[in-house]
């Protein structure tokens, strides 16, 4: 910190602001431009979804789950739906668990390229936030003619999945993915080396593979830090184990390193999507679910596109749950963005925030964090120790 | 409208009121405000900003600031929280300002009517001109309602006038 004629500024962000698309409240501490702490508080899109679905049957709560998030709904759905099958003793038929797959594959593209736009235009760089879009388009149109929706597929029963895949929407996927490849290396070109946007990426909130573990960080943020972390890889589920992924990693942990892990993602999901689409399994799509689940509590945990989502399910044999409680992965993410933001540019934060692919309508949920055994590093802001009604 | 300054001729009244109304029409400007959306309406308005759907070729433009909106965009059940920072927005336009409410949520509580921190609907906290339900509703949907709350402000127009 500098001379004591220096004054020093709270900044306050939010909960309405041009540069947030969704409310949460920020307030930066700054010492000329130079951010020298920052908080954020959340809790405006704060619903109450996991009491809600107590109160909600198995199969109703299914579709109060899918909109925690719209952007990452199939991998909230699915996550529940693995975590109450299990807990019910029934497994999807095989060609359920491809079709999923193949769905949480297109969901990781249409959002990493929805993050790709809006980081672009927080860098100023709206022509690649136009393109992103206009590209994104393509595979919204998959989605579409696979479910009937844009947004909120609901492609998920408990059991199985509604739709099928037939030759004519296989043929579309396709397609549409060659398409898409060929403008991912598009992309891949301009992130590397396109002088400006470097200018705004390469060497800002930088991490390193220790921080990032301190901090917590989960999904392409750590791995863009050099951590193998992927729950398809580490602990796969559906049919990640016969048609696998590789982690795509990279060591620099600055924003330049996120935007190259994020679109090379993309073209393991397409090589993923592929794949599956050209061995589809056989049979049912779904197979009958029972009204009451047995006793009983399990954790489903599955990798969405901003990283590892956590489920916890318990089940008294009733026919409504009995606890749901959710851990996302923008939430797990935030504490890297207010300890990052410390010592750059008021001007970088905008990009900082969204290197994370905040996502705050998932945060919403009360953690409580201890405080008891940890050292001061990564001091949790006041609104993590909220309370919460429904615990 | 009270915004025209007070003592001048009513042909001048009349004219700046006119010319208000025109510019009011052909090019609203609008505020995107989330009371407690799960993303998927706020996802679809910010596609209409963008190649395939282009709402600026309307010349709705989307705003920053409550104070130069003349349209707020709604989206989301209002929670206990956001409820008065909704007012608050709504308080800073300007008049004669509309609020459409994009999305079954916005609409009624949608899917999380009965949660603890849910409100309901947009309407249960400030006036409403027009719902676009759909979850989340397509953008053709919401182009098609912001089109729809202008044709009838040109509708009001052509009644004042004629009246
Ligand atoms: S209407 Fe649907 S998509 Fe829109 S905010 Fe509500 S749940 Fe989400």
């Amino acid at each position: 910190m500098t001379g004591p004629h220096v004054e020093k500024f709270i900044v306050p962000i939010g909960p309405q602001h041009p540069a947030l698309k969704e409310p949460a409240h920020f307030e930066f501490t700054v010492d000329g431009e130079t951010v020298t702490s920052a908080s954020v508080r959340f809790g405006y899109v704060h619903r109450g979804l996991e009491k809600g679905a107590e109160n909600r049957n198995w199969a109703q709560a299914l579709y109060l789950l899918e909109r925690v998030c719209g952007i990452c709904s199939h991998a909230h759905s699915t996550v529940y739906s693995l975590g109450v099958e299990r807990l019910a003793g029934v497994t999807a038929p095989p060609r359920a668990q491809a079709i999923r797959q193949i769905l949480l594959e297109l969901e990781r593209i249409h959002s990493h390229m929805l993050w790709v736009g809006v980081a672009a235009h927080e860098a100023g760089f709206d022509t690649l936030f136009m393109y992103s879009w206009r590209d994104r388009e393509t595979v919204m149109d998959i989605l579409e003619s696979f479910t009937g929706n844009r947004v909120n597929y609901s492609a998920n029963v408990l059991g199985g999945v509604k739709y099928d895949l037939g030759p004519a929407q296989a043929d579309s996927i396709l397609s549409g993915l060659d398409y898409l490849e060929k403008r991912l290396h598009y992309y891949m070109k301009v992130v590397n080396n396109d002088e400006s946007f470097l200018g705004r990426t390469r060497g800002v909130g930088t991490m390193t593979t220790e921080e990032a573990e301190n901090l917590g960080a989960i999904g392409p943020v750590v791995r863009a830090s050099g951590v193998s972390r992927d729950l398809r890889v580490d602990a796969p589920y559906l049919l990640y184990a016969d048609f696998p992924i590789n982690v795509i990693t990279a060591t620099a942990g600055d924003l330049q390193a996120r935007f190259v892990v994020r679109i090379q993602e993309l073209f393991e999901s397409t090589r993923n999507i592929r794949a599956l689409v050209e061995h589809l399994p056989e049979g049912e799509l779904a197979v009958r679910f029972p009204r009451k689940v047995r006793a009983g509590e399990t954790v489903s945990r599955i990798e969405a596109p901003r990283g590892g989502l956590f489920y916890f399910i318990k089940s008294d044999g009733g026919e409504n749950p009995f606890r749901v409680k959710v851990r996302t992965p923008s939430l797990r993410n935030f504490m890297s963005v207010i300890v990052g933001a410390v010592g750059h540019q008021l001007a970088d934060i905008p990009m900082i925030l969204s290197g994370i692919d905040p996502c705050f309508s998932c945060n919403d949920r009360t953690v409580i964090v201890r405080r008891e055994g940890r050292d001061g590093s990564a001091a949790p802001s006041e609104s993590d120790s909220r309370k919460d009604s429904s615990s | 409208m009270s915004d025209v300054p007070a003592g001048l001729p009513k042909a001048w009244t009349k004219m700046l009121e006119g010319l208000k109304n025109w510019s009011r029409i052909y090019s609203p400007w609008a505020i995107h405000f989330n009371s407690g959306s799960c993303n998927g309406c706020d996802i679809e308005i910010l596609a209409t900003l963008t190649p395939r759907y282009d709402v600026e070729r309307f010349g709705i433009k989307l705003q920053g600031s409550p104070r130069h909106a003349d349209v707020l965009i709604c989206t989301g059940p209002v929670t206990l929280q956001a409820r008065d920072r909704l007012k608050r927005v709504y308080d800073q336009m300007p008049d004669p300002k509309f609020v459409i409410a994009v999305g079954s949520c916005a609409t009624s509580g949608g899917v999380f009517q009965g949660c603890y921190n849910v409100v309901g609907g947009i309407d249960q906290v400030i006036p409403v001109n027009a719902f676009i339900p759909g979850c989340p509703p397509r953008p053709e949907a919401i182009i098609d309602g912001v089109v729809k709350l202008l044709g009838s402000l040109q509708q009001k127009k052509v009644a004042e006038k004629t009246g």
